[in-house]
């Protein structure tokens, strides 16, 4: 299964290469210097960025889903994606030449503010009614992108604005996506945490006497989601339903022991990433559709097929 | 040997222990009965240190719960919550490994395995090992968390309400594998009973608690009286002695 998915990804990752407005075939990487630096400035950086956006998205979205006890949420519809962006806005805002790690660290933390907010917003809530989270989850999302769009308009950057809340590859070259190996770095790190983290899916009381600290543990998962979550909004914009697609995908065949799962999702989210993208350069080039519209697309139809098939288990 | 020392405990402005002593033996089962709201999940909660104590003192083995660490309780005391309702999607055999956490944390060894394999084997639980949580039985899933809390290999083993949901045949088997614990590796288990009937079949020792205070204690053939069930229970339900012990006639 995983060496299956890995050729899928490494031959996808390969025909990413050769697809685009700029014809260049395979042989010409050996013959041609301009080939060459359009393959190594461009289609490899952006290949890459899909890769690594797709794997942190997919990861953190089946971290968030097991903090919040629940299927249906992920960090870029739920709060955590808007609050990024809404870091960058303000930061962009006060100090105009901010630089890019400013921005990092400015949307890291609203994006960290914004998820404990919600982890606190959704905690009273009834497991009996699974559905609730979701919806609070949603409002919340929307608030904060209400806010986002206020501050946008009232320092007329609603052009800006657009580019952080659709992800899109288009402008990725090399030097402006290398912050993405930051997220893939912090997406892997919780594989360190990985037996803890599914302990904690057990239930708090049952992580406790099994010798988890469940604050820190609670905490740390939180502060990856938000890096994670913010580098891709700082570097692509934001991209919805990967975290909420591919954590469900992989349950149903892997399950939650997150050490088994968490590659999986990597994996799934590296390929459904890289996919998206490439139809974006395709259905209508020479022009581009945003990765965002196109992972949209696929995402609610896999999401329907899902909900539909799993209606009586849920 | 478990000691407990005047606990007190108030959810909100309710109270709901009014000052506990309690000494409980080291080995043998010890139960612990009473009515509705009488304290005995809360005071099991607090022993296993799922609830923070307000004022008085619990030592487990020589260890002050509350000031041990988590990791180190762990190796101690296992416990199983009374709510074992898991929305995660975990194999049998992988939720009961984590019993094996405390002691690898993270890197199971041959051993791990061994005990896995012998939790499993114990709870009958082998031909489901790789079944989904959400596709067994709740019986099932009672005895798969059970089974979870025996890999954990601890001296002590504390069960809150273990019985909830299980037909007959699977509260017998459940209380009979405890039984067996305690008897053939000396294991001190705790249990919180609704049923004061297996109370009385299994247990060496009966805890009686009443509105947060323990109201009699002793082997169940002293403590199960017509006077006592009148006292704490409040109802007129008749005792009779059956094969040398006592059985409430519902």
């Amino acid at each position: 299964m995983r060496l299956f998915g890995l050729g899928l990804l490494a031959l996808m990752a390969i025909c990413s290469l050769f697809l685009g407005v700029a014809d260049v075939a395979p042989g010409d990487v050996f013959r041609d210097a301009e080939a060459r630096a359009l393959i190594w400035e461009s289609r490899l950086p952006r290949t890459l960025a899909a890769m690594l956006a797709g794997a942190g998205l997919a990861i953190t979205g089946q971290i968030m889903q097991l903090l919040a006890r629940n299927r249906f949420v992920e960090p870029m519809t739920a709060g955590a994606g808007q609050s990024a962006a809404l870091g960058i806005l303000v930061i962009t805002l006060l100090v105009p030449g901010a630089p890019i790690w400013a921005k990092m660290v400015a949307s890291s933390g609203a994006a960290l503010v914004s998820s404990l907010g919600l982890m606190a917003l959704i905690r009273p809530l009834p497991p009996t009614q699974p559905l609730l989270v979701p919806l609070v989850a949603l409002v919340y999302g929307g608030v904060i992108g209400a806010v986002v769009t206020f501050v946008a308009y009232q320092g007329d950057m609603m052009q800006f604005l657009g580019v952080w809340l659709t992800g899109e590859l288009s402008g990725v070259l090399r030097g402006r996506y290398e912050l993405l190996w930051i997220a893939a770095i912090a997406s892997a790190a919780t594989f360190l945490i990985a037996d803890r983290l599914t302990l904690l899916s057990l239930g708090e009381d049952t992580a406790r006497t099994l010798g988890v600290n469940v604050g820190r543990i609670t905490a740390a998962a939180i502060v990856a989601v938000s890096v994670v979550t913010a580098l891709v909004v700082v570097t692509l914009g934001a991209i919805p339903f990967v975290g909420l697609v591919v954590p469900n995908l992989v349950v149903r065949m892997a399950g939650d022991n997150l050490r088994r799962a968490l590659p999986l999702t990597a994996l799934a989210g590296a390929l459904i990433v890289l996919v998206a993208d490439m139809l974006g350069r395709w259905i209508r080039a020479p022009y581009e559709v945003p990765v965002a519209t196109t992972i949209s697309v696929i995402g609610a139809l896999i999401f329907l097929v899902l909900i539909r098939r799993g209606a009586a288990r849920v | 040997m478990i000691e407990i020392e005047a606990l007190h405990h108030s959810i909100g402005k309710a109270p709901i222990l009014n000052g506990v002593d309690l000494v409980i033996p080291e080995g043998g089962m010890t139960a612990l009965i009473g009515p509705n709201g009488a304290g005995k999940s809360t005071l099991l909660s607090l022993v296993a240190r799922l609830r923070k104590i307000q004022s008085g003192h619990i030592r487990v083995a020589g260890h002050a719960v509350g000031q041990v660490s988590d990791q180190d309780l762990a190796r101690v005391l296992a416990v199983m919550p009374q709510e074992t309702r898991v929305s995660a999607r975990l194999r049998v055999a992988d939720l009961v490994s984590f019993g094996r956490y405390p002691w690898h944390r993270g890197r199971p060894g041959k051993a791990d395995h061994a005990i896995v394999d012998r939790a499993l084997e114990r709870f009958s639980l082998d031909p489901l090992r790789e079944r989904f949580l959400d596709e067994i039985s709740g019986g099932q899933k009672q005895r798969a968390f059970a089974a979870l809390a025996y890999a954990q290999d601890t001296p002590y083993l504390l069960l809150d309400e273990p019985l909830n949901n299980l037909d007959i045949a699977a509260a017998r088997d459940l209380m009979r594998l405890m039984r067996e614990l305690a008897d053939e590796e000396g294991r001190t288990i705790v249990i919180v009973l609704h049923d004061i009937n297996y109370a009385a079949a299994f247990a060496d020792r009966l805890v009686v608690m009443k509105d947060g205070r323990i109201a009699a204690q002793g082997t169940p053939g002293d403590v199960i009286t017509d006077t006592m069930i009148g006292e704490v229970f409040g109802t007129q339900a008749g005792v009779r002695m059956v094969d040398g012990r006592p059985v409430v006639i519902v």
